[in-house]
């Protein structure tokens, strides 16, 4: 369980985190998802107690980090896979956190196995490591103490799409045994296969949370036609909001209606899907590219 | 990269065949015995650690062996060996201090380890005991090589081979070096980058002790605060009179308050 209640980050006039609040319960996989430097990393980074907040705070398993004895063994967290020293090779790094945990020697090599990698890669230095490989050794550092909570600032940058669903496996696992998991990403393809739940923030402020299926039905009916503009300016007719994107038109309705709209106007459609990525992409970019709006959050 | 396919049972994420959650072990603090095992493996088990070590070993080595096939036979004994072992050790090891204390923020390692220990205090401490015992080890190590020095000095040399060494040198040897390495340390928190750290440890002291031996006024100065100067007794194991109290202002200024101002900036610098 993390409990983040009205975490509030500034640094001078410069406000990183603005009065966030959510809750991850357990067994649940929850995608903190924003663009780069809406503040995730810095709200990540509060709930770990690398950084003091302005106000608010944030609690884990009902405490606050930082007074949890022996935390590595309660709370998995990576903030950065690129944060390793390149003169270790990845086992050694194992070996460390697991000297500290106080947690047996065979488990360096249970977790290289979970994460998937070789017993010829553990033994390389971590400067000959790719981002991927390097955010499998995060992951496995993470998992040395058998936590009961996950907290991961993108794990799944640098893995290939391959990579993203093996991930998606493990923390799935990880959360149907009870565990915890909130895990950042700035790309909404990687989080809609990864997560259940969303947290959307921008620039601080926390734009939209809910269930995946719950953001993605507010992404309205995806259509394309063999004649867009027409599509669009019959939609506006009717009153029915519609954007043309790269996907296909955007239309804030139902299947059926955009169905009839393109009946009556005469075009052709080609494709019509609803709760498709590209309007949730569309209400990601929105939502986290203006200023002044605070999405009514779901 | 080995594939993992999402069914394979390798998912489990728990060691012991059951959820996560259900063990709680964990509610004891990590002993610091602990964590000093693990900041000493940390110094060592980077490849320019084990450099480091390397190249105080070699240098020692090589002037070990120039003592040996060039020095008088008088001269080959065992203090002259220890004396020659232990300046590599003195002038290399607060590299290993300054690197050890600055690698958690150059290398941003720190986003681990205080994490897994987030009282940072601690931290610190189990970096300054362990680079303590590395020098005492290494000091260990010294004498045996040095005795070892002397055998051979004895044999192929005819050296005089005399065991005799005051135990102001040895304790000199030990107190001086643990100051290095504190000062090394305290660098490093001050500053929190690793060349900027060798760079200011190194050249200030210099600096100091050249500055001091230009100006009268200066030269009365250095007498308390020449880091140099004030160890020198130390080493030669001459410490008498006022030079402990030139010893405490010269390690306070050098060693404390740059370790006092470097601590009090990792317990209160947020870690990016």
């Amino acid at each position: 369980m993390i409990t983040v209640e009205n975490l509030t980050k500034r640094y001078g006039r410069f406000t990183a985190v603005d009065d966030i609040s959510f809750t991850v319960r357990p067994g649940s996989v929850v995608g903190f998802l924003g663009p780069n430097g809406a503040g995730k990393s810095t709200a990540m980074r509060m709930m770990t107690g690398l950084t003091p907040p302005t106000s608010g705070g944030a609690t884990i398993l009902g405490q606050t980090y930082r007074s949890i004895p022996n935390p590595g063994s309660r709370v998995g967290v990576m903030l950065d896979a690129a944060a390793q020293h390149p003169g270790r090779t990845g086992r050694e790094v194992l070996r460390l956190t697991g000297i500290q945990l106080g947690v047996p020697r065979s488990r360096v090599e249970e977790v290289l196995h979970l994460v998937g990698l070789t017993d010829d890669e553990a033994s390389r230095r971590v400067r000959n490591y790719s981002l991927g490989m390097r955010q499998r050794l995060g992951l496995a550092s993470a998992l040395m103490g058998d936590p009961e909570v996950l907290i991961l600032d993108e794990p799944a940058n640098g893995l290939d799409p391959q990579g993203i669903h093996w991930m998606r496996g493990l923390l799935r696992g990880f959360a149907d045994r009870g565990g915890t998991v909130l895990l950042s990403s700035h790309l909404l393809h990687e989080v809609q296969v990864i997560a259940d739940e969303l947290v959307i923030i921008g620039r601080g402020r926390l734009v939209a949370q809910g269930a995946k299926e719950d953001l993605l039905a507010r992404g309205g009916v995806t259509a394309r036609s063999l004649d867009d503009r027409a599509l669009v300016a019959a939609a506006g007719a009717s009153g029915v909001t519609a954007t043309e994107t790269a996907g296909g038109v955007v239309l804030d309705t139902d299947a059926a209606t955009v169905g009839r709209l393109a009946l009556e106007a005469g075009v052709v459609l080609t494709h019509l899907t609803s709760g498709e990525t590209a309007g949730l992409e569309e209400i990601y970019l929105a939502l986290t590219s203006a200023d002044d709006r605070e999405g009514a959050a779901a | 990269m080995s594939t993992v396919t999402t069914t394979s049972t390798s998912l489990e994420t728990g060691s012991r065949n059951r959820g996560p959650g259900t063990r709680h072990t964990a509610s004891r603090p990590v002993p610091f015995t602990r964590l000093v095992h693990v900041e000493l493996r940390k110094i060592v088990d980077t490849r320019a650690g084990l450099w480091m070590l390397i190249v105080i070993a070699a240098v020692a080595a090589l002037a070990v062996g120039v003592l040996l096939f060039t020095g008088a036979p008088e001269e080959l004994t065992f203090g002259t060996f220890l004396g020659i072992i232990g300046l590599p050790l003195v002038l290399l090891l607060p590299i290993l201090g300054i690197m050890a204390a600055t690698s958690e923020w150059s290398q941003r390692t720190g986003l681990l380890t205080f994490t897994l220990e987030p009282r940072r205090g601690r931290v610190v401490a189990a970096k300054l005991v362990a680079g303590i015992l590395l020098g005492l080890v290494l000091i260990a190590v010294a004498m045996a090589a040095a005795a070892l020095a002397n055998v051979i000095g004895m044999t192929a040399r005819d050296g005089a081979g005399s065991w005799a060494v005051p135990a102001g040198v040895v304790i000199g040897l030990v107190t001086g070096l643990t100051i290095f390495v504190l000062q090394g340390f305290g660098f490093g928190f001050l500053l929190l980058n690793t060349p900027a750290a060798i760079v200011a440890s190194l050249v200030l002291s210099t600096a100091w002790t050249i500055a001091s031996s230009m100006s009268q006024r200066l030269n009365e100065i250095a007498v308390w605060l020449d880091l140099n100067r004030v160890v020198e007794p130390l080493f030669s194991g001459r410490m008498a009179g006022s030079d402990w109290a030139h010893l405490a202002t010269g390690a306070g200024f050098w060693v404390v308050l740059p370790l006092a101002i470097g601590t009090w900036r990792v317990l209160t610098r947020e870690i990016k």
